[in-house]
């Protein structure tokens, strides 16, 4: 077999690519999240889940039970002062990596609720990669926030945070 | 952990640091000679409908003792109420059950109409019925999915939310939002429908009644639908009024209280439908019941479609509502009117008032006291969630743990409403 050859029939099998940016593909293609709902805005996750919108077209309708098994945390409403610690808890039990989407006003600044009772937003106990707006967001503003992690995820490659 | 010093008894740990699971022994015996062993379900658990954390003590897999722990969700609501004026107090009722927001905005406006002495005109009133029962119908849809998939059915969920969207189209039609319309509000309803939203309401209307059979179909006969349900959860009569249980628990236990019947509002007198109830006293009767409440809706909804009144959606006080847009422009009274309601609003006269409305939960009460300013001195409510919730020990007792699942799911609470 000549050298030419062999160069041909690998052009038609190989892709050269760079390690971090397969691992990025996969990850972002993968974006499991953990089942955890907190209040009104939940109710709009699972229909983000249902067949009107569905989110397994973007590799997420896996939505795990155990954070052990969940890259990706939705929090889906408000934070009250005693479920944070609780919060908290479940984002640390989390594997890395893992990313976190604060859905809706209350999740991302308290919302409506200025008061004793809320997180005034719940970047003050975990790191929020996106935030979506609206209370409750549509479910197509969490699909628009997914699309816009994967971005994030696929261009982040082989380096967590 | 047992000691002679108390008895051979000590008193069960509890995880006082709120988090995780903890699992800790209390020094009972179990009718195994073991002990009861105390495990923490929620306040995180995929199956409590929301952030519930319950204390249960199991012997082997028999539940002995349940202890709800709330406040997982304490919003504040009622309090950030007293700091809102009246007219914006609307967009807090819409969020603290949040299954039913046009229910609670009705709890809400007609305890402020009260209070005023107004009375809305008959459009609004048939709109607020019609929004009523498309909310009854959306949020017994939603518990209907839940529920399917806490048993393991998971495709009901599908076609329940399939359906629950179209009504979050006309939603969106008739108040411009899916969720928290803020629709009904104190003197009549936001604006009038639009002539799509009965078009939509139309075509749901002639489909709806195939959907419901399609839900049976799946359910109803399941065999292992009718394992999970039926025998599970007890609830008797006797004790559902006791602990004041309202809504699908009580009429699953065969009591036919339906504030729409007993204590009728906006006009629910005119309106011909049965009170769905069943003997059953389990689980399978509140499936059941809530089943029948959802083709009532429906009936109820044609009937007032039918015969939905002409005329003004709003009650005619300029200091009440705003002015229409048109008159800004030509009446220098308007525009002082408008800019009043917006920068200070209308007080509502001293005195208390307690209003309750039937929700998809039952008994959806808004006790407001009104010390003569623009903003409430206090604002209560009597959510159906939180007093539902009392009966889960007594439902639970001597059922497997797998079957307080069942329990939790078909007393339908909301922990929105529970917590507030
Ligand atoms: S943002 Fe709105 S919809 Fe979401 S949890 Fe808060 S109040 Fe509910």
């Amino acid at each position: 077999m000549g050298l030419e050859d062999l160069v041909d029939s690998l052009g038609q099998n190989v892709l050269t690519t760079t390690v971090g940016k397969v691992i990025g593909w996969g990850r972002g293609n993968s974006v499991w999240p953990a089942q955890f709902g907190l209040a009104c805005c939940a109710i709009e996750m699972i229909s983000t889940a249902t067949a009107g919108v569905d989110i397994a077209r973007f590799g997420s309708e896996a939505m795990r039970a155990s954070p052990r098994q969940a890259d990706l945390m939705i929090v889906s409403g408000r934070v009250s002062q005693k479920m944070a610690p609780i919060l908290r808890t479940i984002y640390d039990q989390m594997p890395e990596p893992k990313w976190v989407i604060s859905m809706g006003a209350c999740a991302s600044t308290g919302g409506v609720f200025n008061n004793y009772a809320l997180l005034q937003g719940v970047d003050k106990v975990v790191p929020v990669d996106v935030y979506i707006p609206g209370c409750p967001p549509r479910p197509e503003d969490l699909l628009n926030a997914l699309m816009i992690l994967q971005e994030r995820i696929k261009a982040q490659g082989i380096v967590t945070r | 952990m047992a000691d002679a010093a108390n008895g051979g008894l000590t008193v069960s740990i509890e995880d006082t640091t709120g988090q995780g699971v903890t699992i800790t022994q209390s020094g009972q015996q179990g009718a195994f000679g073991g002990e009861l062993l105390t495990i923490n379900f929620g306040p995180h658990h995929p199956s409590t409908h929301g952030v519930l954390r319950l204390i249960v003590d199991l012997d082997g897999e028999k539940v002995k003792r349940v202890k709800p722990v709330i406040g997982y969700l304490h919003t504040g609501i009622e309090k950030q109420m007293e700091a809102l004026r009246w007219q914006q107090g609307v967009v807090c009722t819409d969020r603290h059950d949040y299954l039913s927001p046009p229910i609670n905005n009705l709890a809400y406006a007609l305890a402020v109409e009260r209070l005023m002495g107004v009375e809305v005109p008959p459009r609004a009133q048939a709109l607020r019925v019609i929004m009523s029962e498309l909310t009854r119908l959306s949020s017994h849809l939603v518990w209907l999915g839940t529920s399917g998939i806490e048993l393991g059915a998971m495709s009901v969920l599908m076609y329940c939310f399939r359906e629950r969207d179209t009504i979050m189209d006309m939603n969106e039609e008739i108040s411009g939002f899916r969720m928290h319309t803020s629709y009904i509000r104190p003197g009549g309803v936001m604006a009038d429908a639009t002539p799509r939203f009965f078009d939509l309401l139309a075509k749901f209307l002639r489909e709806m009644p195939g959907h419901i059979d399609e839900y049976e179909d799946l359910l109803t006969m399941n065999p292992i639908w009718r394992a999970r349900t039926i025998g599970i959860g007890r609830l008797a009569p006797e004790v559902a009024k006791v602990v004041g249980a309202s809504g699908p628990m009580i009429r699953g236990s065969g009591i036919a209280w339906d504030l729409r019947k007993v204590m009728p509002y906006s006009g629910y007198e005119n309106y011909d439908f049965e009170v769905a109830t069943n003997d059953g006293c389990d689980c399978y009767a509140r499936y059941l019941v809530r089943i029948q409440e959802m083709r009532e809706s429906v009936k109820i909804l044609a009937q007032a479609v039918d015969r939905l009144p002409d005329g003004p959606v709003n009650v005619d006080d300029r200091k009440m509502l705003p002015p229409p847009r048109e008159e800004l422009e030509t009446s220098m009274e308007a525009v002082i009117h408008h800019f009043k309601l917006f920068t200070e609003g209308y007080s509502v006269p001293p005195g208390d008032v307690y209003v309750a409305v039937e929700s998809g939960r039952g008994e959806n009460g808004c006790y407001i006291s009104s010390d003569g300013t623009h903003k409430p001195r206090r604002v209560k409510f009597r959510s159906a969630s939180f007093v539902n919730l009392q009966a889960l020990e007594r439902m639970a007792l001597d059922h497997m743990v797998a079957d307080l699942v069942a329990i939790i799911g078909t007393a339908d609470t909301v922990l929105g409403d529970v917590d507030r």
